[in-house]
């Protein structure tokens, strides 16, 4: 195998792909008609993501754009891009804007159309996709009853959540969500995205796209440290969370931060009983596109291995291509090329198959 | 504790009522005796983390959990927090329970007891979920007679 690449027949798993809704006219069947009449009626046309502008240098491959739909729109395209590069189980995480709705009735409607859109497009189209189901985070209580309604549906692998959430999402309001994934013993992911009117920076509205794609790892932090400090993980023992989009040579600094500062105000949160980074050691995974590292191969080779160490393992890392997204480095000078074959084949595979335990049930490989 | 054990006379007995405390220097070490409920407490007035005047810190009680949102507070005022990093020490042992690395806390279990009753309180705090730190702060037996409070060195 190439080192810079998943192999096919290897059995690696590509844990962020993201698939796109070209018309959401393809999401009227599966909405009820009071719905789907007053999208046609207000003129509504797309919910496609303002936060990943479609036609901005870095939101797509150029090679995905070549159908003239929308980058990720196409089944049979992602299977050519993605499939049939050498990955065989792809998790597919649908960003169409769903989340961001004020009306709960609405969003509720629409989350449950796009996770039957995904299951009769997409999941039916390829053995090989996975999907993530997609929440009305507004509602949490609400957001649990469609975990549960596709809880059963093998090709549903995994919980997604928006970074941009409207209240940190280790608040207690959103623990409906994380009750009802851990039920049925699936990952909660974390992606990028607006989803509910805070700015994506932690210190307001940026002007570029540029400023708000290289913050995207400020929320995530946000996020994480939420999460561990409001205790999620000491409530839901068996939740695994998932990073997803946001890089990973952070860590090693948040959690000597976190570890440092616990010492001294560990009272505020008794619930955590381990050091903070052994609970995000335990509970937490990142996907490892795009990932931040030197931009010449010389120094990668130098300072990845110390972020290796700083890291403790690979064991948190999963694989992700990200496709269509085009805001990573490219493959040939990603993280993959400085593991050892074990280490990759854990990446790559493995640490895959122990967050996602369900994902090659009724597969292919 | 060597086998020869000197006498040192700190404080009259009415300096330290119950709840006080007093930070003394004897042969040029800083130490602080403790007054918990008539039970009299000495400790070295030198966090073992970083050197930080530890008895001049907040005496508290210690919080536990068992799960988000519950809060059990144990012992009020027998929990040391050094004024540097805000670590807690156990004033009657001087142990510290901030840092669950049961590996590194054995080193020092020797030094910690100064009775059978004091393993037992150890005892007692880890039935109640409380793990062990690296730390321990230098302890020094006291006793009160009538009139002086006296550490044992």
């Amino acid at each position: 195998m190439s080192s810079g690449t998943p192999a096919a027949g290897f059995g690696s798993i590509d844990c962020d792909v993201h698939n796109a809704v070209d018309d959401i006219a393809e999401l009227f069947p599966y909405l009820p008609q009071r719905w789907s009449d007053y999208c046609v009626e207000h003129g509504v046309t797309s919910l496609a993501p303002a936060f990943y502008p479609g036609r901005a240098a870095l939101s797509a491959t150029p090679e995905s754009r070549s159908s003239g739909r929308a980058p990720g729109a196409d089944p049979e395209l992602v299977r050519a891009q993605v499939l049939e590069r050498g990955v065989d189980v792809a998790i597919l995480n649908c960003l169409y804007a769903v989340q961001p709705i004020h009306n709960e009735d609405w969003a509720v409607a629409m989350a449950a159309a796009l996770n039957d859109w995904q299951a009769q497009r997409w999941l039916a189209a390829d053995p090989r996709y996975r999907a993530s189901i997609v929440v009305p985070s507004q509602n949490p209580q609400r957001a649990a009853q469609e975990i549960e309604r596709l809880a059963g549906h093998g090709g549903f692998v995994q919980v997604l959540l928006l970074a941009n959430s409207q209240v940190p999402l280790g608040n207690r309001a959103h623990w409906p969500i994380y009750e009802a994934a851990a039920a049925a013993g699936l990952p909660v992911g974390v992606h990028p995205g607006v989803a509910g009117g805070n700015p994506p920076l932690p210190v307001g509205w940026p002007s570029t796209y540029l400023e708000e794609y290289a913050g995207a790892a400020l929320a995530m932090q946000s996020q994480l440290t939420s999460l561990v400090c409001e205790g999620v993980f000491s409530r839901f023992p068996a939740l695994k969370v998932v990073l997803l989009e946001s890089g990973v040579t952070w860590l090693p600094s948040l959690m000597w931060r976190l570890d440092k500062n616990w010492k001294g105000l560990r009272r505020e949160i008794p619930w955590v009983a381990d050091r903070p980074s052994v609970v995000i050691r335990r509970h937490v995974r990142l996907s490892t596109a795009p990932f931040d590292g030197p931009l010449a191969t010389e120094q990668a080779r130098d300072h990845l291995p110390r972020f290796l160490d700083q890291l403790g393992s690979v064991d948190m890392l999963l694989y992700s291509g990200d496709h269509p997204h085009w805001h990573h480095r490219d493959p040939e000078q990603s993280l993959l090329q400085f593991l050892s074959p074990a280490e990759r084949r854990q990446v790559l595979r493995d640490n895959g198959l122990a967050t996602y335990p369900t994902i090659l049930q009724g597969a292919a490989v | 504790m060597s086998a020869l054990h000197r006498h040192v006379v700190v404080a009259n007995a009415e300096e330290i009522p119950p709840g006080g405390s007093k930070i003394v220097e004897v042969d040029g070490r800083s130490i602080g005796v403790f007054n918990l409920d008539g039970e009299y407490f000495a400790v070295r007035n030198a966090c073992p983390h970083a050197g930080g005047p530890l008895c001049a810190g907040m005496r508290s009680g210690f919080v536990r959990s068992e799960g988000p949102g519950h809060y059990e507070y144990l012992r009020r005022g027998e929990f040391l927090r050094c004024p540097w990093h805000q670590w807690e020490f156990d004033i009657r042992t001087g142990q510290s329970w901030f840092d669950p690395q049961k590996t590194r806390v054995r080193r020092y279990d020797a030094r910690i007891a100064a009775g059978a009753e004091l393993l037992a309180e150890e005892e007692r705090l880890a039935a109640a979920g409380l793990q062990k730190g690296p730390y321990s702060a230098e302890t020094y037996p006291v006793r009160a007679t009538e009139e002086y409070v006296i550490i044992e060195l």
